[in-house]
């Protein structure tokens, strides 16, 4: 290859690095018709929606219509698109809000992978189909109220009792829980952790709401309670035993995550970075003050790194090359990335940016909750810190 | 029912138009986007297909560059393309345009032609018409609103004061105006599927045009010299001290923009 000389001149102050350049046509493809979807059907929305602390049911079968929901998985009415386009559509959704995107990975990953992975082939007849037009909502219920970053000390159980299982116990902070038609419950049995999928119209099983959240407000949060939920063996997930179960599904939904996340940043950089360029103080744009530039070049630094990284790590779980400390290396640095980022667009933007006005207190808030669910900060760096010394260091 | 629709490959508007100094043609990167007025076309196409059990052939005519656009169109559910792809036709100004896709419309054997009514990135607005005359049809225009009962078209015509209502027999050509219909987003199956589609490109003398009706020699016509719009100028200051209104309903009034 002849050598080239560096091109003088300035780059979009949007895409700094080119990163669009990374994509094939099906993968851009996907991603502009997400940022539209998102532009025509969320962003009008959203600030309502926040305030009102309500997640618009009514964009699931709009979502289903579109394909988003379990995209990346092959038949049964799913899409089959590579890693990376899953990965780019969380981008763009969580550039929305990170309430859709954690509809979209719950939905995606966390309901419909167990029983697309796990399930029967006549489970998935039943359910992903369904599942994938948005007709069907899942929930995944792994925390519980004391079983946090250790889900493996979880107290709700299933017994078998004739040919049917009976479940026991409740499950905390599900996402969607209570908009749900059927949940993926883990529960301990005496083969060891199982997933069971269950209807939410079964006998014994309510789920309450969680209200007064200041985060995640657009998207419902439940606890699931289960009084002897009674169901046959064909509602037990068949090809999984373990903590492997529910951990794959995290792994695909962080994968989600440390892609959705760099939406979040941008959205609250590209507003900072508008705003700054408009902001009069002192007879200037405040833009033209280096203490502003230098935020602004931070969170654009930080915003295409983590693009990067993620675009690296999905072009690897394409690859088949990823792995789970790989993800934990994403989800980490991405979240609190975006976090930063966040609370620097927060005060570039002065008092506008405690409003609703602006997306950027709304996805800083958020942000917090991205960081704690799906392994916290210490969790993964308590991962990561095992895949380098070889000494786990959690208990 | 067989329908045709016309659409076009663009640069992307949100990027710089460069002329080309000597032809005043656009220039044509690689990449290049479909035009976004071209979705109501594809989209009305898309439903009069759905309700009849037709099929959709898009046709364009596309000198340089990759399908990303054309992929984009499939992937709202057209059944495939024609894509005239012929470095003969550089050049071509509208008349040859209208020819090229004629030809490749009559190969097709449609029994409407459906087309947006000018494209965004350089245009002369008379290519439907253009393709009507050529191919026979009756052309209805600047359509609003669409039906069709049996082979019998009616169609909402905007003019300026309000529409007129216009009807045909298939086999006809409508060109549609934005709002006419919403547009969908293409799924991600129909994306995933749009590489499988066929799109057939042939040259101009697949379809038995002559090299001297199509490119610059073709059209008859040359850009002689291209010239910035002059700037706009100042406009008009309204000092606001309570009446202004009543001052910019005038100024309203006399643009009968009300
Ligand atoms: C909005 C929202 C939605 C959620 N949705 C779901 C869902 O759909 N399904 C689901 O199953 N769960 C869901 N969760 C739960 C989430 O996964 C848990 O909150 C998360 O795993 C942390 O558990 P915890 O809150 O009990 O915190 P704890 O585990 O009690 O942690 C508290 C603090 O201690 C730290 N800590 C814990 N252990 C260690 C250690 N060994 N070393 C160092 N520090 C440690 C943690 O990092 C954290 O800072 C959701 C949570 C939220 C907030």
């Amino acid at each position: 290859m002849s050598h080239q000389p560096v091109r003088p001149g300035r780059s979009d102050p949007k895409d700094f690095l080119a990163i669009d350049a990374l994509l094939d046509d099906d993968e851009r493809l996907i991603r502009d018709t997400v940022r539209e979807f998102v532009a025509d059907r969320i962003l009008p929305g959203i600030a309502d929606w926040f305030e009102a602390g309500r997640f618009p049911k009514e964009l699931a079968l709009e979502m289903g219509k579109l394909g988003l929901l379990g995209m990346h998985l092959d038949g049964y009415g799913c899409a089959g698109t590579s890693n990376v386009a899953y990965g780019l559509a969380c981008t763009e959704l969580e550039y929305g809000d990170s309430g859709t995107r954690s509809f979209v990975s719950v939905q995606g990953s966390l309901s419909m992978f167990p029983i697309h992975a796990f399930g029967s082939e006549e489970q998935k007849q039943e359910w992903l189909p369904r599942m994938a037009a948005g007709e069907v909502i899942g929930c995944f219920g792994l925390t519980e109220a004391d079983a946090g970053s250790d889900p493996s000390s979880m107290r709700t159980h299933a017994r078998r009792q004739g040919g049917d299982w009976v479940i026991n116990g409740s499950k905390m902070w599900i996402t969607s829980g209570g908009i749900a038609d059927v949940a993926i419950v883990w529960a301990q049995t005496d083969e060891g952790i199982r997933g069971f999928i269950v209807p939410t119209d079964t006998a014994g099983f309510v789920a309450n709401d969680i209200h007064h959240k200041m985060s995640l407000r657009a998207s419902v949060t439940s606890e699931l309670v289960l009084t002897d939920v009674r169901l046959p063996e064909s509602f037990m997930l068949p090809d999984v035993v373990g903590m492997k179960g529910p951990l794959s599904c995290l792994n695909e939904a962080r994968f989600g995550i440390l892609f959705g996340v760099m939406g979040a940043a941008r959205a609250c950089y590209e507003a900072a970075l508008d705003y700054a360029g408009t902001r009069i103080m002192f007879s200037k744009p405040i833009a033209s003050f280096q203490l502003i530039q230098r935020q602004l070049v931070e969170m654009m630094i930080a915003t295409n790194r983590g693009m990067l990284l993620a675009m690296h790590l999905g072009r690897m779980k394409d690859a088949g090359t990823l792995t789970s400390s790989h993800i934990s290396f994403g989800k980490l640095d991405n979240v609190r990335t975006a976090l930063e980022v966040s609370r620097t667009a927060r005060s570039v933007l002065g008092a506008n940016g405690i409003t609703l006005e602006y997306p950027v207190i709304r996805h800083m808030n958020n942000l917090e909750s991205v960081f704690t669910y799906e392994g916290t900060n210490e969790i993964h760096t308590l991962i990561l810190g095992q895949a380098i010394t070889g000494i786990p260091a959690f208990s | 029912m067989k329908i045709a629709v016309c659409v076009k490959q663009i640069p992307d508007p949100a990027t710089p138009y460069a002329l080309d100094p000597i032809t005043h043609f656009v220039v044509r990167p690689a990449e290049q986007v479909l035009d976004d007025t071209d979705r109501y076309g594809i989209e009305l196409g898309l439903q009069l297909a759905e309700a009849s059990g037709g099929t959709v052939t898009l046709v364009s005519m596309s000198p340089v560059g990759n399908l990303q656009g054309i992929r984009q169109a499939l992937a709202m559910g057209a059944d495939k393309a024609v894509v005239v792809n012929d470095p003969a036709l550089r050049g071509s100004g509208a008349l040859v345009t209208a020819r090229v896709l004629a030809a490749a419309i009559a190969r097709e054997e449609a029994d409407l032609v459906i087309t947006g009514t000018e494209s965004t990135d350089g245009y002369a607005g008379v290519v439907p018409q253009m393709i009507a005359e050529l191919l026979d049809l009756p052309a209805l225009t600047f359509a609003r609103k669409v039906t069709l009962e049996g082979t019998t078209l009616k169609v909402e015509r905007q003019t300026a004061g309000g529409y007129d209502e216009v009807e045909a027999t298939l086999p006809a050509l409508i060109s549609v105006t934005s709002g006419a219909v919403e547009p969908r987003y293409p799924t991600f199956k129909g994306i995933m599927q749009a590489k499988q589609k066929p799109v057939d490109q042939p040259t101009a003398a697949d379809l038995g045009l002559e090299p001297a009706t199509v490119g610059a020699a073709g059209s008859g016509q040359v850009i002689s010299e291209v010239r910035p719009a002059p700037e706009r100028s100042g406009g008009v200051k309204i000092k606001d001290e309570g009446e202004a209104h009543l001052e910019i309903v005038k100024l309203l009034e006399r643009a009968k923009v009300i």
